[in-house]
């Protein structure tokens, strides 16, 4: 079911592979309309992200007046940069660190994706080289058992996971946030992929050398896989930083939140200052959108490869 | 990945250039090199012909390819140690730990085990089934629209080149977003005072809706503005649903797209133009040539997207928390508020359980009709 998608995707395309326009489509009625959908479709798509930036920037007048621009040269407002440290200030104050809330929440969050994203990259290199290139028994079994974890849903260890948590003491610590999410079967799944493309050759010529796997999968494997290694990283990144559900049940205090549970919560108290929201969101977004676009062409191979989000 | 034959061929060289470094020792390496490759070694030795490795030449070669495979299994075993460990602690331990739970009187831990109590509590809770049947009307209002409009853009995309980069980004910029932050900013555009769909609507004359915090069917809605009272069956998903569902389609249209490009990439263009040739057009291209052979791929992206919405949860906890009057309150919604606002770990767990099994019965019967029904080229 997933080899599907991969499959397409790591699939050379056929030679003849511009694709099969119509001469001349562009000037029937067909070809305008068709153009006409396709960018309604994309305007539609970022609609939500202006409003976001747009309002971000209004004040509070504009956003109960509902002006929808209120600024040069349909009205006489200046853009409000005041409202994102307003946003700062506004969620709250961190007694533990002394800083404001907002970057206690954002340091949680670079903290919890950032082990996580060298956690399960570490985790899926070493496995995903074991089960591409090693001849091991059983590896098959295990690989099922893997995939079988990847289709049950969060629902269903959800529970039992938080009574653990609580066992070993790791309830409201960064080791709750971080220490399940440390394997992604997912980046497993996709690093295998990629190795079992690495030519056999490579390696009978590494070990005529004298090399061990080891040193194989340090110095041959790991530079030849940049790109994938850079595609793993950058999911686990957007699925870490996009992270609530498990954050928000096994932290208390606020001091231990990540972003995505403290804008949740500034909703709950604050989110009628929708210009503040608004601020608080896009600054939740933008990171993500500013590597989204350094990285474009390895995030959409990675989702391919892969398929579901979180 | 062009990244990938590139940096390959480099790579090979390199291994090419050490080995005709080392070729006046080859014969000496390769009798070694067995026991060299397993263990790890410090890069300054490489290449170089191992002394320090104990009784080397007059084992039998069977013995000695016997230890280097039991070696070479012991490694890989360790290469996948910490991802089984932490997979088989936080996944699959769990799995059976919640099962356990299910059958507990929980309250700081097993008070007693009571059996199937929690299940049959469960499959009597009217909230279950009422949880159920919102899921499912979910997963039937957002599958097909999803999926039928990113069909159509992808095969639009497609066909019409010009910009094509571009709008596939702006379509893809939805999905990477941050789910809380995103459904934080849809629950403002459907505020019903000051967002923005209201404010378009009041603009062209049309009273605004309440959107996220309409508990009333939608069929109903537009029934009562001609005037007619349509009998409760009739009255159609609920509006805070039809608005949730809109989000998820924002959300996931552009990774359909993405998707189903990736499948028209791989049909044969020739195809087509034998079958122009043959004199079909447009809608016949589709129905004969795109269709069954984007088969594998829809079936791929329907078992997904229904998975997917049986799972649904981040977005819609944050824009309703299950409300208006329940009309939003899935099962992964109600399983979530049994165990973070009332505590109930036993009833939690076996309502888990319960959706599971629905999940999965899902999943078979897709296989089972839908499967069947793929062609594979």
């Amino acid at each position: 079911m997933i080899g599907t998608a991969a499959e397409q995707a790591t699939t050379a395309r056929p030679p003849s592979q511009p694709a099969p326009t119509k001469e001349g489509a562009g000037l029937s009625v067909g070809g305008v309309l068709i153009q006409v959908v396709i960018v309604l479709a994309a305007l539609m798509a970022v609609t939500p992200f202006l409003y976001m930036l747009t309002t971000a920037f209004k004040t509070y007048a504009s956003v109960i007046n509902n002006v929808i621009w209120p600024w040069f040269p349909l009205g006489r407002e200046v853009p409000q940069l005041g409202n994102f440290w307003e946003a700062v200030t506004t969620v709250g104050w961190d007694p533990q660190w002394g800083v404001y809330l907002f970057f206690r929440y954002l340091a949680n969050s670079l903290i919890v994706a950032g082990c996580i994203v060298a956690g399960s990259l570490i985790t899926a290199t070493l496995a995903a080289y074991a089960l591409a290139r090693m001849d091991l028994p059983g590896k098959q079994v295990l690989f099922v058992l893997v995939l079988i974890t990847m289709m049950m849903p969060e629902d269903l260890t959800i529970v039992p996971k938080l009574v653990m948590m609580f066992n070993l003491r790791w309830y409201n610590t960064y080791l709750g946030l971080i220490v399940p999410s440390l394997v992604s079967v997912f980046s497993i799944f996709l690093l295998r992929q990629f190795f079992m493309q690495i030519p056999r050759d490579l390696f009978e010529a590494a070990l005529i050398d004298g090399m061990g796997h080891l040193r194989f999968l340090a110095s041959v494997v790991v530079p030849l896989s940049k790109p994938a290694l850079l595609t793993v990283g950058l999911l686990n990144f957007i699925w870490a930083w996009d992270a609530f559900k498990w954050p928000l049940l096994v932290t208390r205090d606020s001091s231990m939140r990540v972003l995505g549970v403290g804008l949740q919560q500034f909703m709950q108290g604050q989110g009628t200052q929708v210009h503040l929201l608004m601020a608080f969101a896009a600054m939740v977004i933008v990171p993500v959108l500013i590597l989204y676009f350094l990285a474009q062409k390895q995030f959409r191979e990675g989702i391919l490869n892969t398929g579901l989000k979180g | 990945m062009p990244g990938l034959r590139t940096s390959g061929v480099l790579g090979r060289d390199r291994v090419e250039r050490a080995r005709t470094d080392v070729s006046s020792q080859v014969g000496e390496v390769q009798a070694d090199g067995s026991a060299a490759e397993l263990a790890p070694r410090a890069p300054d030795d490489a290449g170089r012909p191992r002394q320090d490795i104990g009784p080397p030449r007059q084992i039998p070669g069977l013995r000695r390819l016997v230890s280097r495979k039991a070696r070479e299994r012991a490694l890989g075993y360790t290469l996948l140690a910490p991802a089984i460990i932490i997979v088989g602690v936080f996944e699959l331990f769990p799995l059976f730990y919640g099962f356990y739970i299910s059958l507990c009187d929980w309250r700081l831990g097993c008070q007693s085990i009571i059996g199937a109590e929690n299940y049959l509590r469960g499959l009597q809770d009217p909230a279950m089934w009422y949880a159920l049947l919102v899921t499912a009307t979910y997963s039937l209002i957002t599958v097909p629209v999803q999926l039928g409009l990113g069909f159509l853009i992808a095969v639009m995309l497609f066909q019409r080149a010009r910009g094509h980069e571009l709008f596939r980004t702006m379509m893809f910029l939805p999905y990477i977003t941050s789910t809380v932050a995103s459904a934080a900013v849809w629950s403002y555009i459907y505020s019903p005072d000051n967002g923005l769909l209201n404010t378009i609507l009041r603009g062209i004359g049309v009273p605004g809706l309440r959107w996220l915090g309409e508990p009333a069917g939608v069929f109903a809605l537009m029934a009562q503005n001609v005037g007619v009272t349509l009998p409760g069956w009739a009255h159609g998903p609920s509006m805070a649903l039809v608005s949730v569902s809109i989000y998820t389609t924002w959300v996931f249209i552009g990774y359909d797209i993405t998707i189903f490009l990736a499948g028209l990439v791989n049909i044969n263009a020739e195809l087509y133009e034998a079958a122009k040739v043959d004199g079909a057009r447009g809608w016949n291209l589709l129905r004969h040539i795109t269709f069954p052979l984007m088969s594998p791929t829809i079936f791929f992206l329907l078992v997904v997207t229904v998975i997917g919405t049986f799972k649904a949860f981040n977005h819609i906890f944050v824009m309703t928390g299950g409300g208006p009057s329940d009309a939003t309150q899935t099962a992964s919604i109600l399983i979530f508020q049994q165990l973070y606002a009332f505590n109930r770990y036993g009833y939690a767990a076996a309502l888990a359980f319960i959706l599971f099994t629905v999940i999965l019965t899902l999943t078979l019967l897709q296989n089972h009709f839908a499967g069947r029904r793929v062609v594979y080229e």
